[in-house]
């Protein structure tokens, strides 16, 4: 880094590093994932409306099944883990 | 009949009990008639940023429960008398007050007094569930910190499903210099973030610290930068508008002129 782009950053201009768009950015994720407020029931009706959807087209290991909310690189991901144990080929 | 402000925050030291007694002061200033009310039970403090700790016989709970008349328990401030002070009790339990004997309190002083202001302790337990049980309007303290502004997120939402209508914003402790060197959310910053209608800003200042030692609120002292912010935002809430004010950063001669020449400002 060179001294003027070493002092031009020291000195703040708009940048990505400078400190507060790095609160900024974390500051908009956590909001995100605070904001969902998803309750354990609304949770636990995904997972039963998950299971009948899915139940139609495969066999699946409902006790091994998992569901979550998980905060990634830029944004809020909602995690199914479905153990398949078998496909209907009927129907 | 008059208004009820409830001053919150979620996060504790944020500055509202500052907020809530230069506003007062400020709002007495403009010749309303004035109540506030220190809801922080166990923490009384309200009482020592006016300077009124000596004056205190009665508080909120001896009022609510009938210990003593409400009128008893009101304490007039003597350099503006149609300001006072309802204080907190400061031995009793925490949760010595309910929502309804708070909305019924509130009730009350709204029949007798142009404003209301309610200084609400942190968190978003009883004393929180207490403080805007009687408000109509709330007035949400953040300062441009990740932490607080997380909690003035949280307690817009909490406000929303309570039902105290459009909560406004004040920014305190903004730092003008640090928001130049991008080391500090700036207003707009903060405003992109909460969805919420900006009330006022107020800068960091040692001025607030002279004050609260003297117990004498800075909105008296007609030089003080903070003062001016809060005299502004005593004006809003009766209703004129008046802009924000330009916060001037504390010049620094070598820095800044470095600075400027450097950002090419
Ligand atoms: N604008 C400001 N500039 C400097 N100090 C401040 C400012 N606002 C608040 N403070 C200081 O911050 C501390 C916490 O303020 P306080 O009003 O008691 O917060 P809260 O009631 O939210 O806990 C106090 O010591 C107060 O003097
Ligand atoms: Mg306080």
């Amino acid at each position: 880094m060179g001294i003027v782009s070493f002092l031009t950053r020291f000195f703040g201009k708009d940048d990505e590093l400078s400190s507060k768009n790095v609160a900024k950015e974390r500051l908009r994720l956590v909001l995100v994932h605070d904001r969902l407020d998803i309750s354990e029931k609304i949770m636990e009706n995904l997972r039963e409306d998950l299971i009948a959807t899915i139940g139609k087209y495969m066999e699946i290991d409902q006790s091994a099944l998992e569901v979550s909310l998980s905060r990634e690189e830029d944004g809020v991901a909602l995690l199914a883990n479905i153990p398949i144990m078998n496909v209907r080929r009927t129907s | 009949m008059g208004k009820v402000i409830v001053i919150t925050s979620g996060k504790g030291g944020v500055g509202k009990t500052t907020t809530t007694a230069n506003i007062g002061t400020a709002l007495a200033m403009l010749d309303k008639k004035v109540v506030m009310v220190d809801t922080d039970i166990g923490l009384r403090n309200l009482d020592v940023v006016l300077g009124l700790e000596n004056r205190i016989v009665y508080d909120i709970v001896d009022a609510v429960r009938g210990n003593c008349r409400l009128n008893q328990a009101l304490i007039k401030d003597k350099r503006f008398g149609n300001m006072y002070l309802l204080p907190a009790a400061q031995t009793k339990d925490k949760t010595a007050v309910t929502e309804e004997q708070m909305v019924e309190l509130c009730d009350k002083l709204k029949d007798e007094f142009d404003f209301v202001i309610i200084d609400c302790p942190a968190g978003i337990e009883h004393g929180f569930r207490n403080a805007i049980a009687g408000a109509e309007e709330a007035i949400v303290v953040t300062t441009p910190e990740v932490s607080a502004v997380r909690d003035a997120d949280r307690i817009i939402g909490l406000l929303e499903a309570a039902e105290v209508r459009s909560p406004r914003l004040i920014i305190n402790r903004i730092r003008t210099n640090m928001v130049q060197s991008g080391d500090m959310m700036s207003v707009d910053d903060i405003l992109s973030i909460l969805a919420v209608e900006l009330l006022g800003i107020v800068p960091d200042d040692d001025a607030i610290i002279i004050s609260t030692n003297r117990g004498e609120p800075t909105v008296m002292d007609d030089a003080s930068q903070p003062g001016q912010a809060y005299r502004n935002i005593a004006r809003r809430l009766c209703g004129e508008e008046v802009p924000l004010m330009t916060l001037t950063a504390k010049k620094n001669s070598f820095f800044s002129r470095l600075k400027s020449l450097f950002s090419g400002e």
